[in-house]
Order: C-alpha cells, then sequence, then structure tokens
C-alpha cells in the first residue's frame, strides 16, 4: 500500500517537474522573441546610452521589488515580459555599435549564446545531475565580478573589462545548470521565476560574448 | 564624469548591496559539492571555453 502511494507521488512528482520545464521553455521562448522585438525597435529608433541604461535599470528594478510579489500569480506574466522588453529595449545601443562596426559579430554572438544554453540545458536535462552545490559559488562569484565591473569603471582596464566578460560567461553557464536541474530536482517550482533567472543568464552570456567577440574581432 | 557613469557606479553599488546578503545565505547553505560533482561543471565549461574560441577565429 506504501509503495503505491509512493509510486503515484513519484509519478505525480514527474509530471509536475515536466509541466514545469514545458512552461518555463514555452515562456522563456517568448520573453526572448519579445526582448528580441524591443532590442530591434531600440536599434530602429537609435535610442541613446542613456536611455537604454535608465530602461536597463528599470528592468532590473522590477526583477528586484516587482516579480517577487506576483510571480505566484497570473500578474506575474506581464511583469516578466515587461522586464525582458525593458532589458531587450536597453540593449539597443550597444547592438546599434557593433553593427555599425560589424554586423557578423552580432550574429554569431546571437548563434553562440543559443548553442551554449541548448548545449548546457540537454547536458543538465540528460544527465539529471544535481547542480545545487553550485549555489553559493555562483553567488559569490557573481559579487566578486560586479566589484570587478565597479573598479573598472574608474580604472578602464581594457583586459580586466574582458577578463569580467569571460568570467561572467563562466558564471552564467554554471547558472543555467544550476537553474535546469533546480527545476528537475524540485529546488524550483515557479515557471516564472525559472525564467527570469534562465533569461538573465542568456542575455548576460550574450552581451559578454558580443564583448569578447567585439574585442577579439578587432574592431572594439 | 558623466552621469552615466555615475548611474552605472550607483547601480553596481546597488547590486552589491542586493546581493550580499542572498550569497552568504547561499554560501552557508549551499550543500558542497564532491570532486565528481565538480568534474560535472569544469567538462562542460572546458567545451564552452572551446566553443568560444571557434567563434573568436570565425569574426
Amino acid at each position: 500500500m506504501q509503495m503505491n502511494t509512493t509510486a503515484v507521488r513519484s509519478s505525480e512528482a514527474i509530471l509536475e517537474t515536466n509541466k514545469l520545464i514545458k512552461n518555463t521553455y514555452i515562456l522563456l521562448s517568448m520573453t526572448l522573441l519579445f526582448s528580441g522585438v524591443t532590442a530591434f525597435i531600440s536599434v530602429l529608433m537609435q535610442v541613446s546610452q542613456g536611455i537604454g541604461l535608465v530602461s536597463s535599470l528599470v528592468g532590473i528594478g522590477l526583477l528586484w521589488f516587482v516579480l517577487p510579489r506576483t510571480q505566484n500569480s497570473s500578474a506575474g506574466i506581464p511583469v516578466i515580459f515587461g522586464i525582458t522588453g525593458l532589458l531587450g529595449f536597453g540593449l539597443g545601443p550597444m547592438l546599434s555599435y557593433y553593427l555599425s562596426v560589424n554586423p557578423s559579430i552580432v550574429m554569431t554572438a546571437m548563434g553562440g549564446t543559443g548553442a551554449i544554453f541548448l548545449g548546457l540545458s540537454g547536458y543538465a536535462l540528460s544527465t539529471r545531475k544535481d547542480f545545487s552545490f553550485m549555489g553559493g559559488f555562483i553567488a559569490v562569484g557573481m559579487l566578486v565580478a560586479i566589484g570587478a565591473m565597479l573598479l573598472n569603471l574608474f580604472l578602464g582596464i581594457p583586459a580586466l573589462a574582458l577578463a569580467v566578460s569571460a568570467a561572467v560567461i563562466m558564471l552564467m553557464s554554471g547558472f543555467i545548470l544550476y537553474q535546469t536541474s533546480a527545476m528537475i530536482h524540485g529546488g524550483e517550482t515557479n515557471y516564472i521565476s525559472a525564467t527570469a533567472g534562465l533569461f538573465i543568464s542568456i542575455l548576460n552570456i550574450f552581451t559578454s560574448l558580443l564583448h569578447i567577440l567585439g574585442a577579439f574581432g578587432g574592431d572594439d | 564624469m558623466d552621469w552615466m557613469k555615475i548611474l552605472s557606479a550607483v547601480a553596481l553599488i546597488a547590486m552589491i548591496i542586493y546581493l550580499y546578503p542572498r550569497a552568504k545565505a547561499m554560501a552557508a547553505n549551499s550543500p558542497k559539492g564532491s570532486m565528481q560533482d565538480w568534474m560535472g561543471y569544469i567538462v562542460p565549461m572546458a567545451a564552452v571555453i572551446l566553443f568560444i574560441i571557434l567563434l573568436i577565429s570565425l569574426v
């Protein structure tokens, strides 16, 4: 009797996990598409760096202060679209710059980011490894990376900027493994917050890859 | 120093203040990974590094 109950619970848990993964990837695809549209609009409008920065900061503000209060209700859906739309719009000035220098860099960074995300998600989903041990490493690593970004804002050392970009790619790649594993093993049960985490990872990998390719492409 | 640099610096400081308690809690509460667990991270990261080197050679 107990074995039957365990088997029913286990199959229910598997169904819940599959539903969570499916909903997360559907919402992630839609938000990525939406942020692509807003980024395209931003490029067309030739938005200034200042407006791009303010748009990104408003998006981060929504992510920190509004999403945690709305992610357990349907109100979380427009909020996540607002966040991703604003962050996409904020990318406009950077994209305009790289498109004017060498358009192939943007396409390569986009394709590269997609391949990294699909590869890592596939790895985490197929191996079903538990990456929960990486939480502290990623969080502390991000703090160090943000500290280095702050320092380099005043120092302006190109090599440090590249090192930070490389570190962010490694940390965000780790976060994709961590978040995907959390969805599989029950550490993450909300598809809106899972989408937000994966979206931020993809965005950070894309911008860092763009920076690295721009520098090594000889045009930065 | 222009206003964008100041705004960026304020935003980065805010990020550190926002993330610090969470990072501290995560570092304290995360389970410790074995050597085998870490290899599960290092191997795909090596693949990511090689892939980025390939992308750099393409642009």
